[in-house]
């Protein structure tokens, strides 16, 4: 592009369309207990399947956009082993982090920051908290603020409630009037995970997802359900979400990351290319 | 040494550790003294520009970042660190450095905003970080962008419900909208290029 192209571009203002160039993110998520990754990793060359910094480092060379640890213990123990975690995947794997689970004080979130992080996912704390949302947002920026929440359909159906405690808690609070609420203290972006069709591999919950990308301006993280590349294509459509969340269809090695991407690629949707030197 | 000017602003390590892996030291630092004896700065930056200023000011580390810059030391501002080198901040509103000229604000609402995620970088050819340039994907996350007064200042644009710049380079002085620190093996190139400028001439050369 010359100087004056280069102007004629910047003067040409508004692009129509929903996105631009903006890609849409495919984040693979770990969960992660005393510091070993949970849930078992069908992956060849790997020394450890157990250590979420390896496999982060695989993720990453994969052309993952993001990668997501989830502490699913979150005792006081396993909050310092995460935090190790945390350093030591920030140290060699240059991809935006969040890290989430047991998320409760505003030095929760500084010390995972402070070792790494660039975003943390706060769930549980931010319903009994909703200050955490704006305090955290005013320290630290809304960019760093995930809201992670967990939705189940309500018995007629077309709503959703939003449930705490790692989905075994019930607080007769609408989805929908959650976000809303939560995106104006501050939540730079959201996680909602379908319990309906968690571990299914039906899909996802594609109704709350419109719901909630008509509900919110800031972008949201689809969760639970990808059984095939197809659940992504259908989730990332213009108007549902900005990314998708996956761990078993990656994690068990149904489905690669470039494999996913070009899936995308292919049904028109704007993705960042694996790129050959990530690939080495 | 090269300086990280700590002001309590999110993940400073990710760029220390990005500037190691280019085979460089780096110190992050509250110290304006620190910033003031650097041969290298980077002013990084998340959050809010009126509280990211008022930080600034009340520990002098705003004089010491325009002495480096002003001396002709390399200056690298990363998001809101690169967006404070400008003057006026329609967040806040609230003065920036005044380095460069122009001004800060907000992207237009018919978007998504924050603008959050990877998306393309188009540098201008000749490009003046050299191949540094090919990424072309970097990651993003802001809500406000520079309006630039002079087009020369401009490295590169990305669009995004308009077109604004992501990278300028005046001199001595340069800045990302994206955080090169994580946006992977490009990012890493750009940071790379930024350590070798200055010390020779191959940035001024290819200057056009």
């Amino acid at each position: 592009m010359t100087e004056s192209s280069l102007e004629a571009s910047l003067n040409s203002t508004t692009v129509k369309g929903d996105r631009s160039d903006l890609c849409v993110r495919v984040i693979p998520c770990l969960d992660v207990t005393d510091g070993r990754v949970v849930k078992g990793v069908k992956f060849v060359n790997l020394r450890d399947a157990g250590d979420p910094v390896e496999m982060a480092a695989v993720y990453n060379r994969e052309g993952a956009d993001e990668l997501v640890f989830l502490d699913i213990t979150a005792s006081s123990d396993s909050r310092a082993t995460m935090i190790d975690v945390v350093r030591r995947t920030a140290d060699q794997v240059f991809i935006p982090l969040t890290v989430g689970g047991g998320v409760r004080t505003v030095e929760d979130i500084r010390s995972l920051l402070s070792a790494g992080a660039d975003k943390v996912s706060i769930n549980t704390a931010a319903l009994s908290d909703p200050a955490l949302i704006t305090e955290g947002a005013r320290i630290f920026g809304q960019q760093c603020i995930v809201v992670a929440i967990d939705a189940r359909q309500s018995q007629e159906g077309g709503t959703w409630e939003v449930f705490t405690h790692g989905g075994r808690r019930s607080t007769g609070r609408d989805v929908v009037a959650w976000a809303k609420e939560a995106e104006e203290r501050g939540a730079g972006e959201f996680l909602v995970t379908s319990m309906d069709r968690d571990g299914t591999e039906r899909g996802y919950d594609l109704d709350l997802l419109n719901a909630l990308g008509r509900a919110v301006r800031v972008p949201v993280i689809a969760s639970g359900g990808a059984g095939n590349l197809d659940d992504l294509v259908e989730a990332l459509q213009p108007g549902r979400v900005d990314a998708v969340l996956a761990a078993s269809i990656f994690h068990f090695g149904t489905y690669r990351i470039a494999e996913a991407k070009a899936h995308l690629a292919a049904h028109g949707l704007p993705v960042r290319p694996v790129s050959s030197d990530e690939r080495r | 040494m090269i300086a990280i000017v700590d002001y309590g602003a999110g993940n400073l390590r990710s760029i220390k550790r990005a500037i190691e892996a280019g085979g460089a030291r780096a110190e992050i630092t509250a110290d304006p003294a620190r910033v003031r004896g650097a041969q290298r700065v980077v002013l990084p930056g998340v959050g809010a520009a009126g509280a990211a200023m008022e930080r600034l000011s009340e520990s002098g580390m705003d004089g010491a970042v325009k002495e480096v810059a002003e001396s002709g030391r390399p200056l690298l501002g990363i998001c809101l660190g690169m967006q404070l080198l400008f003057d006026h901040q329609e967040e806040g509103p609230t003065r920036g450095l005044n380095l460069l000229g122009g001004e800060v604000r907000a992207l237009p609402p018919e978007r998504k905003v924050p603008h959050m995620g990877w998306n393309r970088v188009e540098f201008r050819s000749p490009s003046p970080l050299g191949s540094a340039g090919d990424g072309p994907y970097f990651y993003f996350v802001h809500s406000y962008y520079a309006h630039v007064e002079r087009p020369s200042d401009i490295a590169a644009v990305t669009s995004y419900g308009l077109s604004f710049p992501s990278v300028i380079v005046r001199d001595n002085i340069w800045g990302t909208q994206f955080h090169p620190e994580k946006s992977g093996e490009g990012g890493l190139a750009l940071i790379r290029a930024w350590l070798r400028s200055g010390e020779d001439d191959s940035v001024d050369q290819a200057r056009p």
